[in-house]
C-alpha cells in the first residue's frame, strides 16, 4: 500500500489541482476570466424570497364544462335525443335521457373521428370526457387524461404569465420553475419584500367589457356592486376581453389629474368596440376585472380609434398595477401561494458572517486536536483536511451548487467526520507497530487492513445524504449536497494524498518514524 | 493508547439503562407529543429586529391581539431586539394577511420594523412535507438494514439497526421532553445521526467480525469487549473532532442552526454510546459465534 508509481501520483495530483482551481475562482471573482463558474449563494445567505405557487384547477373546470353546455345541447338535438334536467354541478354536466338508446349515445360521444364535443387525445389514446350512465341519469366529467392537458395547458399558460409580471417588475435574475402537477417555484433573490409581488400573482387579472343593462333577466345578466356599494345589473355578454389589449399604460388625465389607465386596442378588438359602442351611446358600459366591477362609465360618444382609458378612484400605485396586470395577461386560472420563504439582506450577511467564523474556529480546533494527538502525522492528516476542502468547494464550484446556510453546517461537520479516515487508518497502524517489527511493514498492514473498515463507514453515511438529496427540500438539500461531496473527498484526500504523504515520509526516514 | 476496559461486565446493566431511555422517550413522544414547527403544522413565522430595546416580547403580543390570528406565540430570539412571532392559523393564500400584520405592527411599535426573515407555509405543504421527512427516514433505516445485511450477516444488520432504533427514539425523546421545535433541519439532523450512528457501529462490528475469525474460541461477549477496546481510541478521537466542530456551529453558528446543531451533539453522544452498549451486546442474543462467519471465510480477511 506504501507504493506509488509515477503515474499514480502524477494523476493523484493533478486531479487535486484540477479541483483546487475550480476553488480559487471563487476569490478571483473577475468578469474577464474566461472560465466564470463559482458557487452560487443561496436565498438564505443572500436575502431573498421564495414563493411556491399552486394553481386552482377548479374554476378552470367549471369554466370549460360552462363552454361545452351549447355544443351539447346541440349535439343532444341533432340526434334526436329528448333530454331533461340539464344542469351543471362543480365538475359534471348531468341530465336524463328519457329512451333507452344509451349505446345510440356513447357510440356518438365517444367517436375518435372530428368529435368536436368530446376530443380524442392522440398522445394518451383517451378521449378527454368520461361518461357515467346510471339510471338514464347521465353524468359527463373530465377524464384523467383530460383533466391531466387542462392542467398542463393550465400551469404552462401561469408560468408565462407568472414570469411576464415578474419581469415587467424588474426583478433580477428570478428564477420560475414548474415543479410537480400544479406547482410553479419562484425565486427571487435580493427581494426584501415580496409583497407587491404576491398581491399582483394574487390576482387573475381577467378583464371584460359589458354592457350595463336595466332589465333583470336571470339569464343574460347578473348582479354586480361598485366600489362605492352601488349595484348594477350587468349583462352576460362579453364585449370584449383582455385578449384584444394590446398594450396598457398608467396616465394621469390631464383635465381631472386623476391617474388612469390608457390601453389600446388589437384590431378585431377595435372593430367590436367601434360597433358597440357607436350602437350604445347614453348607456353605461361596465368594465369588469376578476368578477367586480372597477368602472362603469357612460358611453358619451362612439370610440373607434382603438384605444381608450379606464379611470376611477385609483391612486397611482393601483394605476400602475393594474396596467402591468393588463399588459402581462390574464391567469387561466387562480394561483395560490402555498409557502413563502423570505430572508432578508441583513439576516443573510448576519447568517454568511456567522457561518464563516463557525467554519474558523471548527476547523482550527480540529486540526490542533489532531495536531496534538499525531504530530507529524497530524500535520499530514491536516494537510488532507485542508485539500479535502478545497477539493469540496471546487466540486461545488464545477456543479455550480447553490451554498445554503444547512451547506456551510455540511462543510463544517465534514470537517469534523474526514479527519475520522485518517484516524481510523493511524490507529489501525497503531495497533500493527505493537505486534510488527518492521515499521514499513506495519504502515502497509495498517493501510490495507483499514480500507474496509473505511469505505463501509463513509458508505453508510453516504446512503443517508442520498436519501436526504432526493427526500430534502429547499435548503436541507444543500445540506446533503455538500456532506455527500465531502464523503467523495474525504475518501480520496485520506487514501491517496495523505497515504501518499505518509508512505514518502516513511521510505525516507524508514527507523525513526514515530506515531 | 491501548484500552482494556471491562465493558462485558456492565453490558447487561447498560441494556436495562438503554431499555428504560427508550421506553420513557416512547412514553414522551406518545402522551407529550412532539413540538412540530411550521414546516410540518403550518402556519406563519416572522422574525423582527427592532431599534427600541424598550419593546417587550408582551408589547408585541398585546398590538398583534388587535388582528384576528389565532394562537400568537411571541419569544426573544438570539439578541435582545430580535423577536420570532409565529401564527399557527393555517393559510390557504397568506398575501393578505402578512401585510396585515406588518401594518399592525408598523402601527403599534412606533417604528421601522426591520422584517429579517418570513416563513409560511400552507396546510396542504406542510403535511406533505411531514409526509417525506417520515418517509426518508424510514427508507434511510431501510437501506441501511439491507446495506449491513449485504456486508455482514443477518445478526448484524439486525443488530445495528435496534441501535438506530435506539438512536432516533430517544433524540426525538429529548424533543419531545425539552419541547425543541421540530423542523426540516431536524429531519437533516436525525438523518445524519443515522449516518454517523452507523459509521460508528460499522467500525467495531468490522472487529468483532475480523476478531472472530482470529479467536474462535472466545465467547462473543468477549470478543465485542475485545473489538470495543481496540477501536475505542478512534472512537473518542473521532467524536472529540466532529464535537468540536459542532459545538463550534452550536456556540458561533447564530440562532438559525441551534437546534440542528443540537440534535447533532446529542446524536453524535447517543450514536457513540449506541454503538458500545447496544449494538455490540445485542449480538449475543442472536447467537453470533465464530460460526456465523463460516460460510464467507474469504470475506473475512482484507
Amino acid at each position: 500500500m506504501l507504493n506509488f508509481t509515477k503515474i499514480k501520483i502524477i494523476s493523484i495530483y493533478f486531479i487535486f489541482l484540477f479541483l483546487a482551481f475550480f476553488a480559487f475562482l471563487n476569490i478571483f471573482s473577475n468578469e474577464n476570466l474566461p472560465l466564470k463558474k463559482k458557487v452560487n449563494l443561496g436565498l438564505d445567505l443572500q436575502g431573498g424570497s421564495y414563493l411556491l405557487l399552486e394553481i386552482d384547477t377548479n374554476p378552470l373546470i367549471k369554466e370549460r364544462l360552462q363552454d361545452k353546455v351549447i355544443d351539447i345541447k346541440k349535439f343532444l338535438r341533432k340526434n334526436n335525443f329528448s333530454y331533461n334536467s340539464f344542469k351543471i354541478n362543480e365538475n359534471s354536466i348531468n341530465f336524463i335521457i328519457g329512451d333507452d338508446n344509451t349505446n345510440k349515445f356513447q357510440n356518438l360521444f365517444f367517436s375518435k373521428k372530428d368529435n368536436l364535443i368530446n376530443p380524442y387525445i392522440d398522445q394518451y389514446r383517451a378521449h378527454q370526457l368520461d361518461l357515467v350512465v346510471e339510471n338514464k341519469n347521465y353524468k359527463i366529467e373530465f377524464s384523467k387524461y383530460g383533466l391531466l392537458t387542462l392542467n398542463n395547458a393550465a400551469v404552462k399558460q401561469s408560468i408565462e404569465i407568472v414570469r411576464r409580471r415578474i419581469d415587467d417588475l424588474g426583478t433580477k435574475e428570478p428564477t420560475i420553475i414548474q415543479r410537480g402537477e400544479k406547482r410553479i417555484v419562484v425565486e427571487l433573490p435580493g427581494l426584501k419584500d415580496p409583497s407587491r409581488i404576491k398581491s399582483l400573482l394574487g390576482k387573475t387579472a381577467q378583464l371584460n367589457f359589458r354592457l350595463v343593462t336595466d332589465k333583470d333577466n336571470d339569464f343574460g345578466s347578473e348582479k354586480m356592486t361598485l366600489d362605492d356599494g352601488e349595484e348594477a345589473i350587468v349583462n352576460k355578454k362579453i364585449i370584449m376581453s383582455g385578449e384584444n389589449l394590446i398594450d396598457a399604460q398608467p396616465r394621469v388625465d390631464s383635465q381631472t389629474n386623476k391617474p388612469m389607465v390608457f390601453f389600446s386596442l388589437d384590431r378585431y378588438g377595435a372593430q367590436k368596440f367601434g360597433k358597440v359602442t357607436t350602437n350604445n351611446v347614453g348607456k353605461r358600459l361596465a368594465i369588469v376585472l376578476d368578477n367586480q366591477i372597477i368602472s362603469a362609465p357612460v358611453i358619451r360618444e362612439a370610440i373607434t380609434g382603438g384605444s381608450g382609458s379606464i379611470s376611477g378612484n385609483f391612486s397611482f400605485q393601483q394605476v400602475t398595477d393594474l396596467a402591468l396586470l393588463l399588459r402581462s395577461g390574464a391567469l387561466p386560472t387562480p394561483i395560490n401561494i402555498v409557502e413563502e420563504r423570505t430572508v432578508g439582506p441583513d439576516l443573510g450577511k448576519d447568517s454568511i458572517i456567522s457561518g464563516t467564523i463557525s467554519l474558523v474556529i471548527g476547523f482550527a480546533l480540529v486540526v490542533l486536536y489532531m495536531f496534538y494527538k499525531y504530530r507529524f502525522f497530524g500535520l499530514i492528516a491536516n494537510i488532507s483536511l485542508i485539500s479535502n476542502l478545497l477539493m469540496l468547494v471546487g466540486v461545488l464550484t464545477i456543479l455550480e451548487a447553490t451554498l445554503t446556510l444547512p451547506g456551510i453546517a455540511g462543510i463544517i461537520l465534514t470537517v469534523g467526520m474526514a479527519v475520522d479516515a485518517n484516524v481510523l487508518i493511524f490507529e489501525r497502524i497503531r495497533e500493527e507497530l505493537r505486534t510488527e517489527k518492521s515499521i514499513i511493514h506495519a504502515f502497509d498492514m495498517g493501510y490495507s487492513r483499514a480500507k474496509i473498515t473505511v469505505l463501509d463507514a463513509n458508505l453508510t453515511t453516504l446512503l443517508a445524504t442520498i436519501i436526504l438529496f432526493f427526500f430534502g427540500s429547499g435548503p436541507v438539500k444543500g445540506f446533503a449536497v455538500t456532506l455527500g461531496i465531502g464523503i467523495i473527498t474525504t475518501l480520496f484526500s485520506a487514501y491517496f494524498i495523505a497515504r501518499h504523504l505518509t508512505s514518502s515520509y516513511v521510505l525516507k526516514n524508514k527507523e525513526s518514524v514515530k506515531l | 493508547m491501548k484500552y482494556n476496559l471491562n465493558f462485558a461486565d456492565y453490558f447487561k446493566k447498560f441494556t436495562l439503562v438503554s431499555i428504560i431511555f427508550v421506553l420513557m422517550s416512547l412514553l414522551f413522544i406518545l402522551f407529550k407529543g412532539l413540538n412540530y414547527g411550521i414546516d410540518f403544522k403550518g402556519g406563519t413565522l416572522i422574525e423582527i429586529r427592532l431599534e427600541n430595546d424598550a419593546v417587550k416580547v408582551s408589547d408585541i403580543r398585546n398590538s398583534l391581539k388587535k388582528i384576528d390570528l389565532g394562537d400568537v406565540n411571541v419569544k426573544n430570539f438570539g439578541e435582545g431586539t430580535d423577536f420570532l412571532i409565529k401564527i399557527e392559523r393555517k393559510l390557504n393564500n397568506n398575501e393578505v394577511i402578512i401585510t396585515e400584520i406588518k401594518e399592525t405592527l408598523n402601527q403599534n411599535l412606533n417604528e421601522e420594523v426591520n422584517y429579517r426573515r418570513i416563513e409560511s407555509v400552507g396546510p396542504k405543504v406542510s403535511s406533505e412535507l411531514l409526509k417525506s421527512g417520515i418517509i426518508s427516514i424510514g427508507l434511510a433505516l431501510l437501506m441501511m438494514l439491507f446495506y449491513i445485511w449485504f456486508r455482514f450477516e443477518w445478526q448484524f444488520s439486525l443488530g445495528s439497526i435496534i441501535a438506530l432504533f435506539h438512536d432516533v427514539i430517544i433524540t426525538l425523546g429529548v424533543f419531545s421532553a425539552l419541547s425543541i421545535e421540530i423542523n426540516l433541519s431536524i429531519v437533516a439532523a436525525v438523518l445524519t445521526i443515522v449516518g454517523y450512528s452507523m459509521n460508528d457501529t460499522v467500525v467495531i462490528y468490522d472487529r468483532i467480525r475480523e476478531n472472530l475469525s482470529k479467536y474462535n474460541r472466545l465467547e462473543i461477549d468477549q470478543i465485542s469487549n475485545l473489538s470495543i477496546n481496540e477501536t475505542l481510541s478512534r472512537t473518542l478521537i473521532t467524536s472529540v473532532t466532529t464535537l468540536l466542530a459542532l459545538f463550534s456551529i452550536f456556540i458561533l453558528g447564530g440562532a438559525i442552526l441551534k437546534g440542528f446543531s443540537f440534535a447533532m451533539i446529542m446524536g453524535v453522544l447517543i450514536g457513540t454510546y449506541s454503538s458500545i452498549f447496544v449494538a455490540s451486546p445485542v449480538l449475543r442474543y442472536f447467537k453470533v459465534s465464530y460460526k456465523t462467519l463460516e460460510k464467507k471465510e474469504e470475506k473475512i480477511v482484507p
